[in-house]
């Protein structure tokens, strides 16, 4: 299976230079996304057949690249099987979209030869067995996705979004490329097999853990290390933003996953708190940032930081059930954990493909300027909505199965011995669960602000619906969305083989359970049946309205709207996104972002209109990385005296230099 | 023979929270106004006005698209099924393994969610403020239900309502401080969710304070029925899961005798008339809060939560 992988992703990857050779044709873009569609989709497939194939050893091989005395070893077990899926899946539907979106491209050759080779990139990471051909493709990954990301680099918000980027993606690497030095050791075997085997001392295990956390971390967006993310996402074409957020993500999430659960051993307790405690703070702050801003793709992008939290809330849990010996509870974790990976890279795929025709047809990103859209992008629409309701953790949707596993969960874990667990737990469940509340209220208002009420601009007016090509990938993104909500046991039992490499145990098969039903302990403890919920609703709502129909009244009038007698024909007088928001901005945010409403009247008399002004801070930039860059900048202004010496004082800083590491060697044990 | 035996009853109790809703809101209304020394309207005025609404043409404002349509039904729709999954007289109902109590909670929350969408979609300032400031109570509301969940479901070993239910019958529960914490918060929520005084005014119209009704401004004739239905459904379910939380004495258990049954009605009404009686006397006797009080006021239901769930980790016994 490994060399078909293998193949897939060449393909890829000799792609990029034919988009080259094909410029920016119409025809260079429907080349490249239909190939990118086929190959991506065939990975897909093999991901699959590994998945629920996977009695065989994890077969292997190694080609005589990179390091030459080691090799590059590639190899798909399980838990690259399920991140192959989840990446070749986006990657797929990203593809179709981009079929009828890049269309709109107006550089495609910027975008054309980066897309191919980011797939693979992506691709690469989860095949790579040993560290040296892991960091490559993460690295070539993270350079193609910078590509993209400045593609549009005549904005200038773009170009600095792509250096923040830059920057946090090479300080994430470099926690890599440490957390696999320390893995490795001494001897220096980089291959996974050989790190397995290597049981490094407690101390050196939980600073390879820290180095993980921070450096997959950093691409995954958990906070502190988001800041570069929600700049980011956006910036990029929207299919490419999709794909940012919701695979590029997962791939951080499985280098976590691989480094912490399969290479490191036994966890001790106490490192379950940190990955609960970053989990939980990155939930709660990830969904009030983007209940906090206004444009479209910002607001998915800092959602998806959001998710990545509750991701690593629910690893944190296996964690610290792993740590106790405690297998089933740690699969449920686990599993809760993976599926909410899956989902959240389903619905925000499909979100960030819902925003993208929104661009393509308003030229607006901005939902202060948008508004009514469902009356001239119905479809659209639709999709958008279910997306929304997916993401908002509410039945019969797929999210939120994977938080009420969560929950689940979490109610297993006043059986943890330790005390520290006993207080953190429950204050991650607090966060979760605000947090999932919250999520509820942003997607309100995500929706309702820019598909809903009436058209705030000229652009939003003209708005046409999308193309077949774009539509079609998000309607079936949303199918999805639904089957992943209403037969969550396939799901759960797909990623028996995934939880025994990561906890060495799995969940109760799912599907035998009668009326296929989900039960994740015993019945009489808890049970969940997405199914069944999905057609009483259904029923009960088309019963009700035959009912009412037939019996009652099926009449209907148009008329203006009442709005308690004082209806306003002007826009703007309706609720705006930050109108909306301004509740929740009083109540979170005047202690978190320090967010002031500053009121101007004019004085009686004037006919000045009067102003509302509203200042928000960014505690994490202004206390974190403002601090640092200052340093930085200070820094690099005293050294630049270096550049100016004389030949004499060079010769003089060299010697001295020299002296200095003889020194330095001589005194070292 | 059992299978249709319990079809039977999950029907009977999904016909019975449909035709008890608008009976305990008509009995709400009439101790208030009693209370305030006035006749108030006659206690099947509700129904009346459940079917005059139901007869009326309905008025669509012209900006309303499709899913203002849609949304009273799938409203009632979420409402129903939550409310049909509470025990009310009866435990162990033939589709209680569906949905248990964190899946109802999040049903509500998918019916508030749609509620929220109808109120932006005709684009008018009174729709937008309602939403607006739903979703600001729900995002404390919310938080603050499912750890009184998780309380509950750490003192009962299970999220399923009837489970809970049997464990809070047996003489192992006695008296705990989060139990007592829980049903504190869980008040507190009740109103909050369902927009009673003093965290909005069912009976507001008009304000500039009034949340709920803001939002389903623009609604008539069948669509506001089906709203008005759901509002009902939602105080009867939140009356019968506390009655089946902290009071689930008489409740029949599965399989039990026609007479057991006949209690379990009985005390069913009971309960719904003391609670419903209790609501009367609280917000006759309490003011509306100002808006950016309630925070202040679900905040501490929250806590109390909170505490709840952090006491029962630290020990088995509270």
């Amino acid at each position: 299976m490994v060399v078909y992988a293998l193949f897939g992703v060449l393909a890829l990857v000799v792609l990029a230079p034919i988009a080259i050779a094909l410029g920016g044709s119409s025809q260079a873009t429907n080349t490249v996304y239909g190939a990118s569609l086929i190959v991506t989709l065939a990975l897909f497939v093999i991901a699959v057949l590994t998945l629920f194939g996977h009695s065989e050893p994890p077969p292997a091989i190694t080609l005589p690249l990179g390091l030459p005395w080691l090799g590059a070893h590639f190899r798909i077990d399980a838990l690259s099987a399920f991140f192959l899926a989840v990446i070749n899946l986006g990657g797929a539907a990203a593809s179709l979209f981009a079929l009828g979106y890049g269309r709109h491209e107006a550089f495609p050759g910027r975008v054309l030869p980066f897309y191919p080779a980011y797939l693979a990139g992506m691709n690469l990471v989860v095949l790579a067995g040993d560290a040296f051909s892991f960091l490559v493709s993460w690295e070539f990954m993270s350079l193609s996705s910078w590509a993209l990301v400045i593609s549009h680099h005549e904005e200038r918000e773009n170009l600095r979004a792509g250096y923040v980027y830059l920057l946090m993606a090479s300080f994430g690497t470099l926690a890599l490329l440490f957390a696999f030095g320390l893995l490795a050791g001494a001897s220096g075997d980089y291959t996974f097999e050989a790190m397995r085997a290597a049981h490094p001392s407690a101390g050196l295990a939980a600073l390879v853990l820290v180095l993980a956390l921070t450096g997959a971390g950093s691409k995954a967006g958990v906070v502190p290390l988001h800041a570069w993310l929600p700049l980011a996402h956006p910036a990029a074409p929207s299919h490419v933003s999709g794909l940012m957020s919701g695979v590029m993500t997962k791939v951080a999430v499985y280098g976590f996953v691989r480094i912490v659960f399969d290479l490191l051993g036994t966890p001790d307790w106490w490192w379950s708190l940190i990955v609960l405690f970053v989990g939980g703070t990155t939930a709660a702050l990830g969904v009030l940032y983007a209940l906090m801003q206004n444009d479209l793709k910002r607001v998915l992008a800092y959602s998806t930081i959001e998710n990545i939290g509750i991701v690593f809330a629910a690893l944190g849990l296996a964690l610290a059930f792993k740590a106790s010996g405690m297998t089933f509870p740690a699969a449920l974790a686990f599993t809760a954990a993976l599926l909410h990976v899956f989902n959240h890279s389903l619905f925000k795929n499909l979100l960030f493909c819902g925003a993208g025709a929104v661009l393509v047809a308003t030229g607006e990103r901005d939902m202060e300027k948008l508004g009514g859209l469902i009356h001239r992008m119905p479809q659209t629409a639709f999709v958008f909505l279910i997306g929304a309701t997916a993401i908002s953790a509410l039945p019969p949707l797929n999210g939120f199965v994977s938080e009420w596993l969560t929950f689940q969960a979490i109610l297993l874990s006043p059986q943890l011995p330790s005390w520290g667990l006993k207080l953190m737990v429950p204050a991650v469940g607090a966060l979760l669960a605000l947090s999932a509340a919250l999520a509820g209220a942003c997607f309100v208002r995500a929706f309702g602000i820019s598909f809903l009420g009436r058209p705030r601009t000229q652009a939003a007016i003209d708005a046409r619906e999308t193309d077949a090509n774009s539509l079609g990938a998000m309607f079936v993104l949303a199918a999805l969305c639904l089957v992943a909500g209403v037969l969550p046991g396939l799901f759960i039992d797909a990623l028996a083989p995934v939880a025994e490499i990561g906890v060495g145990g799995h969940m109760p098969v799912q599907t035998s359970v009668e009326w296929l039903s989900i039960v994740p302990i015993a019945e009489s403890r808890s049970s969940y049946n997405g199914l069944l919920v999905f057609v009483f609703m259904v029923t009960s709502g088309v019963l009700a309205a035959f009912a009412i129909h037939r019996l009652a009244s099926d009449r209907l009038r148009r008329s203006a709207a009442w709005d308690c007698g004082y209806p306003d024909p002007n826009p703007l007088t309706q609720y705006s996104a930050s109108s909306f928001a301004q509740p929740i901005r009083r109540v979170f945010g005047t202690l978190l972002f320090g967010a002031r409403e500053i009121g101007e009247m004019p004085p009686p008399s004037s006919t000045r209109p009067a102003r509302l002004t509203v200042r928000i801070h960014d505690p994490i930039w202004d206390t974190l990385y403002a601090p640092i860059s200052g340093f930085i900048d200070y820094a690099t202004d005293r050294l630049n005296v270096l550049q100016f010496l004389t030949i004499r004082r060079y010769l003089t800083l060299v010697f001295v230099a020299l002296v200095v590491l003889l020194l330095v060697l001589a005194i070292w044990p | 023979m059992a299978l249709i035996h319990d079809l039977i009853f999950q029907g009977g109790q999904m016909l019975l929270v449909l035709l008890l809703a608008p009976l305990l809101t008509g009995f709400v209304r009439k101790v208030k106004a009693r209370l305030l020394r006035r006749q108030g309207p006659p206690l099947l005025q509700p129904y009346r006005d459940l079917v005059r609404l139901m007869r009326k043409d309905v008025v669509l404002a012209e900006s309303a698209s499709w899913l203002f349509r849609v949304i009273p039904y799938v409203v009632f729709a979420g409402t129903w099924v939550a409310a049909s999954l509470v025990p009310t007289f009866r435990s162990g109902l033939l589709f209680s393994w569906t949905a248990d109590l964190i899946a109802i909670i999040a049903l509500i929350g998918s019916a508030r969610f749609f509620l929220a969408l109808a109120g932006l979609d005709v684009g008018t300032s009174f729709g937008g403020i309602g939403s607006s400031r739903e979703m600001m109570i729900a995002s404390l509301a919310e938080p603050a239900m499912l750890m009184i969940v998780f309380a509950i479901a750490l003192i009962a070993g299970s999220t399923q309502l009837s489970t809970m239910a049997a464990f809070m019958n047996s003489p192992e529960v006695g008296l705990r401080v989060s139990l007592g914490l829980g049903l504190v918060a869980l008040i507190i929520v009740a109103i909050a969710e369902n927009a009673r005084v003093p965290v909005d005014n069912p009976a507001t119209h008009l304000e500039l304070t009034m949340v709920h009704e803001a939002m389903v401004l623009e609604y008539s004739g069948r669509h506001l029925a089906l709203i008005e239905m759901s509002a009902f459904l939602k105080l009867l379910l939140y009356v019968s899961l506390i009655a089946c939380l902290f009071t689930p004495w008489g409740i029949a258990p599965a399989g039990a005798a026609p007479q057991s049954l006949i209690v379990g009605v009985a005390t069913y009404l009971g309960k719904l008339a003391v609670c419903g009686f209790l609501l009367a006397l609280f917000e006759t006797a309490i003011a509306k809060m100002r808006v950016f009080r309630v925070p202040e006021f679900l905040g501490a239901a929250l806590m109390l939560a909170l505490l709840a769930t952090l006491l029962r980790f630290v020990s088995r016994s509270f």
